[in-house]
């Protein structure tokens, strides 16, 4: 089976490859890139005047499988990633049972082999239950295929077993990802604490109920060795203190999420649950320190956070709304709106943080077109001008605050394994 | 003048011109609640439900003889006593009152929003009886109302509202409203009760409660939530009314004829003593009957002017 793409601007951030090129992939696997490459005998791709890159990679998702169905599954989920652009996602453990063991990782993978469009990465759970009082068998998750653990959706609670934690997963050489939330701080809270919260009348979560978080895992990393990773970066305090600890030679990673460098805390006015999120949706100054990060490389990688939440639980009060923003599908086209656009970053740049690096922190031999690597590839227009309907998303859920907004840029193709799965921004 | 919207949810997003119509209106009604015989047919024909989801004896009591003195027909759902304890969300109970043919839904909720979510979902009007930490405008309305008729103006007036600030309802929406008609608004609390930026509405934040009270001519205690305590916002009832409790002493650097409200129910010895409640200059007995006459207009108003939107 040969597929060719003739004629797209290739861009691998791996390889420095980064002009127009055709790119041939033969049996799922990369095979040549080269200019004037031969048809014969191939499926053609004509990508003249598109962008050509590595399949997008996202390191943080919520697929709600097993146990939340209703919000989104493994095939509307990979679906939604697929015409997000994304060929590899890996999912967190805050499932109905928990992923805290080997059989739930196992369902996942399988369930994914059968049913979905993209290829899927369990994350497991640290502690037994995400209860965060006594690891889970963590050595068992790593074999049995999860690629990070985390009990991503509530905070390790006790210093103590995220010192544990870190010590027993470096045996496995198993990437440990935090959810930043001092729990005490942020009370309860539902926005981000400030002037927004204070006329609206909300209670606040305090920047520094993220940030108090951020320093002690980075105390930690340094004080065990263990690298680190930080999940859903939001305040410049946060992006501050991991900038000061990688100079000092921590081996911390982190991440942000588009609706932290596109939307602040005046997108909940109205009492938008769609904007309702945590960590929250912050200031202006935060924003801008975000993505002063993501250009310095203080943050290493764009992941979506998606996270579906039925229209039922977020048609309520504010305060009693679920917590999340769906994101596969509006991702790199923020990414190109808000980052690439304005110049901030380039595309090999855009290409490091949302396909290479996240790829690299779940060990996983995916983000790059070298040559005989996976043909998981990732088709842009940069040129698309639209306007976000929400309605025609592929996930389950439609809980995005960015419906109606234009944007420009947008997903033409996704291909994994050598195989299309979106071609000219329509699912196959 | 017709009033912008269908509801009256906050006075963030009422104009001046609405807040001076409004009070103009109550000057009116509070001839009626006043007179030997309290009936106009201002509301003939129209139904009016107060759906509480928390307690309250004198807002809804106010709503319903606001509703009843002017002819509606009034009912009342308590949310314990109706298919809210049976998991009903807020949205299909709404829907279900407006089906029945409701003009006017009042509501007390006790998560900030909640009004708002019912107004966009139903045809009624719905005026906001108080949210959560959010709004209460009747009760700010009819706070401005007092003020007024004592004071002849809202312009320039210096008003020091006191104590439990971040937690207080009652006093956004004075803030709201008393900023946009000229007064000059002064806080003081415990600075763990006092909400973050809150001096970006134009309103003063002081540390003492001698700071905002010098030269007042409006001085309004509110109601100390005792179970704040075990939050650890302030550390003992005792220290918070050494420190914010209104007394007689206090009172002398206000203006002379400062006058002296609360919002009810009052924490007697709390936030203020039995003989500033009492003291001649109080007004707290009258802002109950005001609040009366301002919920009259407001009722007025707002099915009025849905009467002249279905003839236009």
């Amino acid at each position: 089976m040969k597929l060719l793409i003739k004629n797209g601007h290739i861009v691998d951030a791996k390889t420095g490859i980064d002009g127009i090129f055709d790119l041939l992939a033969v049996d799922g696997k990369i095979a040549e890139i080269q200019k004037g490459l031969d048809e014969e005998g191939c499926e053609v791709i004509d990508a003249k005047g598109l962008y050509v890159l590595p399949g997008l990679v996202d390191a943080h998702c919520h697929l709600r499988d097993p146990g939340f169905e209703y919000k989104e599954d493994i095939e509307s989920g990979t679906r939604s990633a697929a015409m997000g652009g994304f060929t590899s996602i890996a999912c967190m453990p805050n499932t109905n049972p928990v992923a805290d063991n080997e059989a739930i990782i196992k369902y996942i993978i399988s369930k994914a082999r059968q049913e979905g469009y993209v290829n899927v990465y369990p994350i497991g759970a640290i502690s037994k239950g995400q209860k965060g009082e006594e690891l889970a068998e963590i050595g068992e998750l790593k074999f049995a295929g999860a690629v990070a653990i985390s009990d991503d959706g509530k905070p390790v609670k006790s210093s103590s077993l995220m010192k544990k934690a870190l010590q027993y997963a470096s045996m496995f050489d198993i990437t440990v990802i935090s959810h930043c939330e001092d729990l005490d701080l942020a009370e309860e809270g539902v926005m981000n604490e400030g002037y927004m919260s204070t006329i609206m009348g909300l209670k606040g979560i305090p920047a520094a109920a993220e940030e108090t978080m951020v320093a002690r895992e980075l105390i930690l990393s340094e004080y065990t060795g263990v690298p680190i990773h930080i999940a859903h970066v939001s305040t410049a305090l946060s992006v501050d203190l991991i900038r000061n600890a990688k100079k000092r030679g921590v081996k911390v990673t982190c991440e942000t999420c588009p609706h932290y460098f596109s939307l602040t805390e005046n997108a909940c006015e109205g009492y938008n649950t769609n904007a309702k999120v945590n960590p929250p949706l912050r200031t202006d100054e935060d924003v801008k320190a975000i993505i002063d990060g993501i250009a310095d490389d203080t943050i290493d990688i764009i992941a979506t956070d998606h996270a579906p939440h039925h229209r039922d639980e977020k048609t309520v009060e504010f305060s009693l709304a679920a917590n999340g923003i769906i994101g596969f599908e509006t991702a790199l086209p923020l990414a190109l709106t808000h980052l690439v656009k304005p110049g901030r970053i380039s595309i090999s740049k855009l290409v490091e943080k949302m396909s290479l690096n996240p790829a690299k922190i779940l060990s996983i031999s995916k983000g790059t077109l070298e040559v005989g690597s996976a043909a998981d590839i990732t088709i842009a227009d940069l040129k698309d001008e639209y306007t976000v309907d929400v309605s025609k998303f592929k996930s389950k859920s439609k809980n995005s605050p960015f419906g109606g907004m234009k944007l420009t840029g947008s997903v033409w193709g996704t291909i994994v394994n050598g195989r299309v799965i979106v071609s000219d921004k329509v699912m196959l | 003048m017709n009033l912008k919207s269908k509801d009256m949810l906050g006075l963030k997003d009422v104009s001046a011109e609405e807040i001076e119509y409004i009070l103009d209106t109550a000057k009116a009604m509070k001839y009626v609640v006043l007179s030997n015989n309290k009936k106009t047919p201002h509301l003939q024909g129209k139904s009016i439900i107060t759906l509480f989801y928390e307690n309250s004896t004198r807002t809804r009591l106010s709503f319903e003889l606001a509703s009843k003195y002017m002819s509606a027909s009034a009912a009342n759902i308590s949310a314990s006593a109706s298919s809210v304890s049976k998991g009903e969300t807020l949205i299909d109970t709404g829907r279900t009152i407006d089906r029945m043919g409701t003009d006017v839904i009042i509501i007390r909720h006790p998560q900030s929003g909640a009004p708002h979510l019912l107004a966009q979902n139903v045809k009624a009007s719905v005026i906001n009886a108080g949210d959560g930490m959010n709004e209460h405008p009747t009760q700010a309305l009819l706070d401005m109302f007092t003020m007024r008729e004592k004071k002849g103006t809202l312009k320039g007036l210096k008003v020091a509202i006191l104590g439990d600030i971040y937690h207080s309802r009652v006093a956004r929406s004075n803030i709201w409203g008393l900023t946009k008609m000229g007064a000059e608004v002064s806080l003081a609390g415990p600075a763990t009760l006092m909400p973050p930026d809150i001096e970006q509405t134009g309103a003063k934040v002081f540390n003492t409660i001698h700071e905002a009270l010098i030269d007042a001519d409006i001085v309004m205690a509110l109601r100390l939530q005792l179970e704040r305590q075990k939050k650890a916002l302030f550390p003992t009832v005792r220290e918070y009314s050494r420190f914010f409790g209104l007394d007689d002493n206090r009172l002398q650097l206000a203006k002379k004829d400062a006058i002296i409200m609360h919002p009810g129910p009052i924490n007697r010895g709390v936030e203020l003593t039995s003989s500033v409640a009492r003291d001649e200059n109080s007004v707290i007995d009258e802002q109950v009957t005001n609040g009366v006459a301002v919920r009259m207009a407001l009722l007025y108003l707002l099915t009025r002017r849905n009467s002249n939107e279905a003839s236009n």
